[in-house]
């Protein structure tokens, strides 16, 4: 595709040939320039964090003290109604709940693939599967978001149907109201889909890197290939799959698009999983961002400063467990 | 000590046979997981059938669940507790790469079939100006543009942004400064899009500036940063230390052995590592709606005015709701799914290629 | 509870690389047999066909019989994850399970056989545990993780792990080439021992050692790099070291070349 080509030119090159051509003095000017570039572009990108969190924090406290209902637990998003009224708690409901059940589903298959991979599927399967999975990886979130709405929805129904059938006694698979399947549990089973192949992929580089001698250790005591990966495989690789899973749910936690194609959303918190409704922060913000006028946009922000430190934590404690994993495999080394 | 040994053999072996026992056991035929998948989903599809169930997907769950069982209970009766169960992890196993397979080829299936009925010259050619939704005309080509221009801005600028503070991660940093750096990458790997394009918003808000493509293609920059940083240090760190001392040995500054020889001898995985951030941000849609504000019409100045892209014209004519967008919807969806995997294959091609020279 | 192993026209391959050739022997039982030759003529692919570990290795192919009184490892019914119980093994670099305690990992291989009660479980480990000479540096930290320990320690604790389930043979692939002096003659008076209990087959690279703790001993020679390794000669420890039958034997001992 001719589409390509454009693409091609901007990458790397442009500062080396221009830095390289200088006349060649003694080269401690040079070298002066050059640190100082790469350590402005570090200080620059510390900068940029720190005004996403800045300017962030400005336009939301400029929203909430005007909100008049409480900014936590109000059930509504009116913020160009007179008073202004809207609250983030059916919004976090919802997308906690739907990154729950895109983790319940999500991690223990992504593991077994990770597992069938690197150490189940036929030697000759295994690369191409596992290229595939990162190929996958990188497929547009939008993509699946038509994807949901169009073919899954519809798949779904008679699941939900099913489930409300044979398992509405657990209340939270009792289907109350009648409506196609556009609920948050949908979304959380798209959003399994959606990280799968990230979540396999990481927990997959972590299984490929336990030492082969520890899994010979399992294997000359006689164990069965099951038993080998209960042995050495699984426990070293625990926190590497804790991490990916954190990483899985940072993605499902901020995904846009594919909630905003597939969710009817409403401003009910409800424990009935297949009811349509619910609402999530990044969804919130693509649906109601078109009709917002300037304070509306403001009590989005809010809302979006919400769901980036709902991000960072679920991010920050991923990073601290695998910093503690690499601490630990370093002192066993 | 000496008592030890006599003790050990002492010990009542409730697994292992008598001593006398032979090694060989009684074990299922090697294709018999065959068998038991055939009969599993005949059992599966009959059941299903017989209850009335309509959903596919719970044909394919029962069959799975009678696979499960099936194989379980055969290794049990035939073989032992201990292979039943090896045989019960390989079969869950194989459950779950096929229960993955399914959605994510039916995703590209019906991307690719739905896609294909659309995709042609004329539709890679026409904006969507003056096109009613429900008229099965127009195409993409202005979105094709905004696409090019806003990710093309981005990586002009994170490209070398990144790739400096890289430099600095790998050649320079040491002491706080650095740890930051490195923190902070990580915590902006895990922006999550919408936010990015918050931030840009806000600055809008307060500067009363005007949707653009720009505007677009600076939130793509905040996500595409850390992705190149990342990539570039690990490219970076597979240098060789041998290779710079022996540059600097000669006499060479520091910088230009950063230049000369450290930079070209990555360069192969750098060029991987941001055509990887490029296919990401290529298909973010979030930033866009809410920074470039979207336009049926070709705008090939991205530094003003509203513009489309690939994702937001999918998106668009998916909210649409007419047969002939949904149409429009999963041409344009073909065409980014292509461009993102054109760009992922030449990248990890340029890796393949590139990597026996980088060395370890 | 020993066996002897008649190895007969035994041939491994790393895909289509002949690694070993056609290499018949009897490891006689309750002896020492040490295997030595000069660095990649296949003693230690020889030693891993002999509990089916080689069959572990991408593209490891074995052909060839390795009879354990009688009974033929690479049978077709032959279960691989049997024949491993059977013969146990321990490595060049000592392998703890480094998520376990020290208790855990020598319990380890008796858990994979069933249940046991707690009590019996106590008892196999501190048998095995002073079957490796290592009870008394540990009894108080049974429960503190086996990565922990000294090299030594380590390679002792894996040597209690294997003997825990009562194999009838021990292979030990250079347990000693990873430690130092006094953690080596630890584990070779520990062999001397284990010998009493055990079919012992080690691979070593250091003669001395092998002329200390072995009955008898092999030489194993490769005609030239990329060639298979064969086996040269086998013979008692002492006719090895002293009056070898084969040149190429005595020029290796007494350090003519490898």
């Amino acid at each position: 595709m001719a589409s390509t080509t454009p693409i091609d030119m901007p990458p790397a090159p442009p500062a080396p040939p221009e830095r390289a051509g200088r006349p060649r003095s003694t080269g401690r000017a040079g070298d002066k320039i050059f640190l100082g570039l790469s350590r402005g572009s570090g200080i620059l990108l510390l900068v940029i964090m720190a005004s996403i969190a800045v300017f962030l924090t400005y336009r939301s406290v400029l929203a909430i003290s005007k909100d008049e209902g409480n900014f936590l637990t109000t059930f509504d998003w009116n913020p160009a109604g007179d008073p202004p009224v809207f609250g983030i708690a059916v919004l976090l409901f919802g997308t906690v709940v739907s990154s729950i059940i895109a983790m319940v589903i999500a991690v223990p298959i992504a593991v077994g693939i990770a597992l069938f991979i690197s150490h189940y599927a036929p030697r000759k399967l295994a690369a191409p599967i596992a290229y595939v999975v990162d190929l996958l990886a990188a497929v547009p979130s939008i993509v699946y978001g038509i994807w949901g709405a169009l073919v899954l929805v519809p798949y779904l129904e008679g699941l939900n149907l099913w489930l409300d059938q044979f398992f509405g006694w657990t209340y939270i698979f009792e289907k109350t109201e009648v409506g196609v399947a556009r609920s948050l549990f949908t979304v959380g089973i798209l959003l399994a889909i959606m990280i799968l192949p990230i979540v396999t992929s990481v927990s997959r580089e972590v299984f490929l890197q336990v030492p082969k001698m520890n899994e010979e250790a399992a294997l000359a005591l006689g164990a069965t290939r099951w038993e080998v990966i209960r042995l050495s495989v699984l426990p070293f690789g625990r926190s590497g799959i804790i991490s990916a899973s954190m990483l899985g749910l940072g993605r499902a936690l901020g995904e846009t698009m594919a909630v905003a194609t597939v969710l009817s959303p409403n401003f009910l918190i409800s424990l009935h999983l297949l009811n349509p409704g619910g609402g999530t922060f990044a969804q919130n913000i693509a649906a109601k961002f078109g009709e917002a006028d300037a304070f509306g946009r403001d009590a989005l922000i809010a809302s979006g400063l919400v769901l980036f430190v709902l991000t960072l934590l679920v991010n920050g404690a991923a990073r601290l467990i695998i910093a503690r994993r690499k601490e630990y495999s370093g002192a066993n080394a | 000590m000496s008592h030890a040994p006599t003790g050990v053999m002492e010990r009542p072996s409730p697994a292992s046979p008598s001593p006398k026992s032979s090694l060989g056991s009684r074990s299922l035929p090697r294709l018999a997981p065959l068998g038991f998948a055939v009969v599993s989903v005949a059992l599966g599809v009959g059941l299903s059938l017989a209850a009335g169930w309509e959903s596919r997907i719970q044909w394919g769950m029962i069959s799975a669940l009678f696979f499960l069982a099936i194989s379980y209970v055969a290794t049990t009766v035939v073989e032992n507790q201990r292979q039943a169960k090896d045989r019960l992890a390989t079969s869950v196993m194989w459950v779950c790469f096929l229960i993955a397979v399914v959605p994510l080829a039916s995703l590209l299936w019906t991307t690719i079939v739905r896609g294909a009925e659309r995709l042609d010259g004329y539709f890679l050619t026409h904006s969507m100006a003056g096109v009613l939704g429900s008229e099965a005309s127009g195409g993409v080509y202005h979105a094709l543009i905004g696409t090019l221009e806003q990710v093309g801005i981005a990586t002009v600028i994170s490209a070398p942004l990144g790739l400096l503070t890289a430099v600095y991660l790998v050649e320079y940093g040491k002491g706080s400064l650095a740890r930051a750096v490195t923190f902070f990458v990580d915590v902006m790997t895990g922006i999550p899009s919408i936010v990015a394009g918050l931030f840009i918003l806000s600055i809008m808000l307060i500067a009363n500036l005007e949707p653009s493509g720009l505007m677009g293609a600076l939130a793509l920059t905040i996500l595409m940063i850390p992705v190149v940083v990342r990539s570039t240090e690990e490219m970076l760190k597979l240098v060789p230390n041998e290779l710079r001392e022996a540059s600097l040995a000669l006499g060479i500054p520091k910088w230009r052995t950063i230049l000369k020889v450290v930079l070209p001898t990555a360069i192969g995985g750098i060029t991987t590592g941001v055509m990887l951030a490029i296919a990401r941000i290529a298909g973010e849609t979030a930033p866009i709606i809410l920074l470039v504000f979207g336009s049926q019409l070709i705008n090939t100045n991205p530094f003003e005015g509203a513009q489309s892209s690939l994702p937001f014209y999918i998106y668009e004519q998916y909210k649409i709701g007419e047969a002939a967008s949904y149409d429009r919807a999963w041409a344009a969806a073909l065409v980014l799914i292509a461009f993102v995997m054109i760009l992922n294959l030449v990248a990890r091609g340029i890796a393949r290629w590139k990597a026996p020279k980088t060395g370890r | 509870m020993a066996k002897r192993i008649d190895i007969s026209g035994l041939t491994a391959y790393y895909g289509s690389h002949k690694a070993i050739e056609d290499i018949s022997m009897t490891v006689e039982p309750r002896s020492v047999t040490a295997f030595i030759g000069p660095s990649g003529c296949g003693k230690s692919t020889f030693l891993r066909t002999l509990n089916r570990m080689h069959e572990v290795t991408p593209g490891g192919r074995v052909e060839g019989k390795v009879l354990l009184d009688d009974e033929n490892l690479y049978a077709s019914n032959v279960d691989p994850v049997t024949v491993r119980r059977t013969v146990g093994m321990v490595f060049q670099r000592p392998n703890p399970f480094p998520t376990m305690s020290i208790f855990d990992n020598v319990a380890a291989g008796l858990r994979l056989n069933g249940s046991y009660r707690k009590s019996e479980l106590n008892d196999v480990v501190e048998k095995s545990l002073r079957g490796a000479n290592l009870w008394n540096e540990v009894k108080d930290r049974l429960n503190k993780p086996g990565s922990g320990l000294s090299g030594g320690q380590q390679q002792r604790l894996c040597i209690a792990r294997a003997i825990a389930v009562e194999p009838q043979v021990l292979l030990m692939d250079e347990p000693c080439s990873a430690l130092d002096p006094i953690s080596t003659l630890a584990i070779e008076d520990l062999i001397g021992e284990l010998k009493e209990r055990f079919t012992i087959v080690i691979v070593t690279h250091n003669m001395q050692q092998a002329a200390r703790v072995s009955d008898r001993t092999a030489f194993f020679n490769l005609a030239a790099v990329g060639k298979p390794g064969k086996l040269i000669e086998i013979d008692e420890t002492e006719r090895i070291f002293s009056n070898p039958s084969v040149q190429a034997t005595e020029d290796y001992i007494s350090g003519r070349f490898g």
